[in-house]
């Protein structure tokens, strides 16, 4: 099962551990954690679903591609980390 | 008890008190910046508009006067068809892209005879209510739909934005509201259908045909007063201009020194000819006017201002945005705060001026609250 794991700046705001679930995209498996924790959507996605503008997503020690719609594929030993981007701060 | 004055900045949402001698204390949200705050004087409700540099925009509320907040929601684009950066200088051509909530720019309570009902004002360009007391969001389609807002454009930032809701004390179904830049918006129906009132504005940044377009106006700032809500009070990019038939007729007010041009007013409450307004040099430079931070002032609708300087800074660089003044429900004590941090109160309708702070963090706006 992919891992997701999130900045401790986050912490700040919620209580975000990291947390083992199932899917097999980006999206799949941010959705399983959103399903726990519902207002965490709106610290990593805006409005239209996307990857917010400051916010990173890496996909093990890859940037994810497709901050749109997040379809980039995970396996269950990935890691997926979720982080600020230095442009917000 | 007396009214708290609530001060939102770059790092966090301070109250002060007359009974603590206006003591600068420790922030709520220390770090985050804060783009608006509301003290709601229908229950107490404290509401406070977060802008997360990296999560987003925020809204927390507190039932106990500030002592402890939680996060309810924020208004939404969620569905709505794809909106088009207004066209600029520089940068490639703009694409249509979904609307995302940029800021909370604006935050009003809606009528003694709503309750829970809140008005939002935001980047980019949009109005909503919450008949909860923010759980849950609602646009205003008809303005978001209004053929005439592909006009609009950004004063400031990017995406147009509604900075002013003014909700009539004396039919809360009559709401104005003011965008940077799109001009003046009116409802009397709750939001259902909006009319531009911004015929007499003039936008000298604008090619001369178009400078007097209502729905390109760049009103920085719109109040009225609670006596004579008729009577509106707007300093505008390009200039001070006055309504008294509730914004059906603008004029400007020439007689505005030491300049035309700034970002804030506030009106008396009692006195709708009473205004106050923060001059600064226009255009680009936006700092006090020969270095020297004043209040100006008319107590006669316009027709002549006084300039108050008693206790300000001189050298200064202070800028005042749009909601950094305001006056209390007395019309006699005023707050105002810069961009570089100075705090400054006034207690004898802003004769003179006394300095609360001037190290605070950037400072995005002042209001008093409720004396609940």
């Amino acid at each position: 099962m992919p891992r997701v794991a999130f900045t401790p700046h986050l912490q700040r705001y919620l209580d975000v551990p990291p947390h083992q679930v199932e899917g097999t995209t980006v999206r799949a498996a941010l959705e399983a954690v959103f399903a726990h924790n519902p207002r965490l959507r709106g610290y990593v996605l805006d409005d239209a679903g996307r990857v917010r503008t400051h916010v990173s997503v890496f996909v093990g020690d890859t940037a994810l591609v497709d901050r749109a719609t997040l379809t980039d594929t995970v396996s269950d030993d990935t890691e997926i980390f979720v982080l600020q981007a230095l442009s917000g701060g | 008890m007396t009214q708290p004055l609530w001060v939102a900045t770059r790092k966090g949402l301070f109250q002060l008190r007359a009974e603590h001698g206006w003591r600068v204390d420790a922030p709520a949200f220390l770090g985050d910046p804060v783009a608006m705050v509301l003290d709601d004087a229908r229950d107490g409700t404290v509401y406070a508009a977060l802008n997360l540099g990296h999560f987003g925009t925020k809204l927390h509320r507190s039932a106990d006067r500030g002592t402890t907040w939680e996060e309810v929601a924020v208004p939404s684009y969620a569905g709505l068809p794809d909106i088009t950066k207004p066209a600029g200088p520089g940068g490639a051509a703009p694409v249509p892209e979904p609307p995302t909530l940029k800021m909370l720019w604006a935050l009003e309570a809606g009528g003694a005879d709503q309750p829970g009902r809140l008005w939002a004002g935001t980047l980019p360009g949009g109005v909503f209510t919450s008949d909860d007391r923010g759980a849950t969001w609602t646009i205003c389609r008809a303005l978001w739909d209004d053929p005439a807002r592909a006009q609009w454009f950004g004063g400031g930032y990017d995406w147009p934005g509604v900075h002013s809701v003014l909700v009539d004390p004396r039919n809360a179904r009559h709401v104005t509201v003011g965008v940077s830049c799109g001009g003046a918006w009116t409802s009397d129906d709750d939001g259902a259908s909006w009319t531009c009132r911004a015929t007499g504005m003039r936008a000298d940044y604008m090619p001369p045909d178009k400078q007097g377009d209502p729905v390109i106006q760049d009103p920085h700032r719109i109040v009225s007063s609670a006596a004579n809500p008729d009577v509106l009070w707007t300093q505008h990019h390009c200039g001070v201009f006055r309504s008294t038939d509730g914004g059906r007729q603008w004029h400007a007010v020439d007689a505005a020194r030491p300049s035309g041009f700034g970002f804030a007013v506030a009106v008396h409450p009692e006195h709708a000819d009473t205004a106050w307004f923060v001059p600064a040099v226009k255009d680009e430079r936006r700092v006090p006017v020969d270095g020297k931070l004043v209040v100006s002032r008319t107590t006669d609708g316009g027709k002549t201002f006084d300039v108050l300087d008693r206790g300000l800074p001189a050298p200064s660089y202070d800028l005042v945005y749009r909601h950094a003044l305001d006056v209390d429900r007395s019309g006699a004590v005023l707050a105002m705060g810069s961009t570089t941090g100075g705090l400054w109160l006034s207690a004898d309708g802003g004769d003179s001026w006394t300095t609360l702070s001037t190290n605070l963090p950037p400072i995005y706006a002042v209001r008093f609250g409720t004396g609940v």
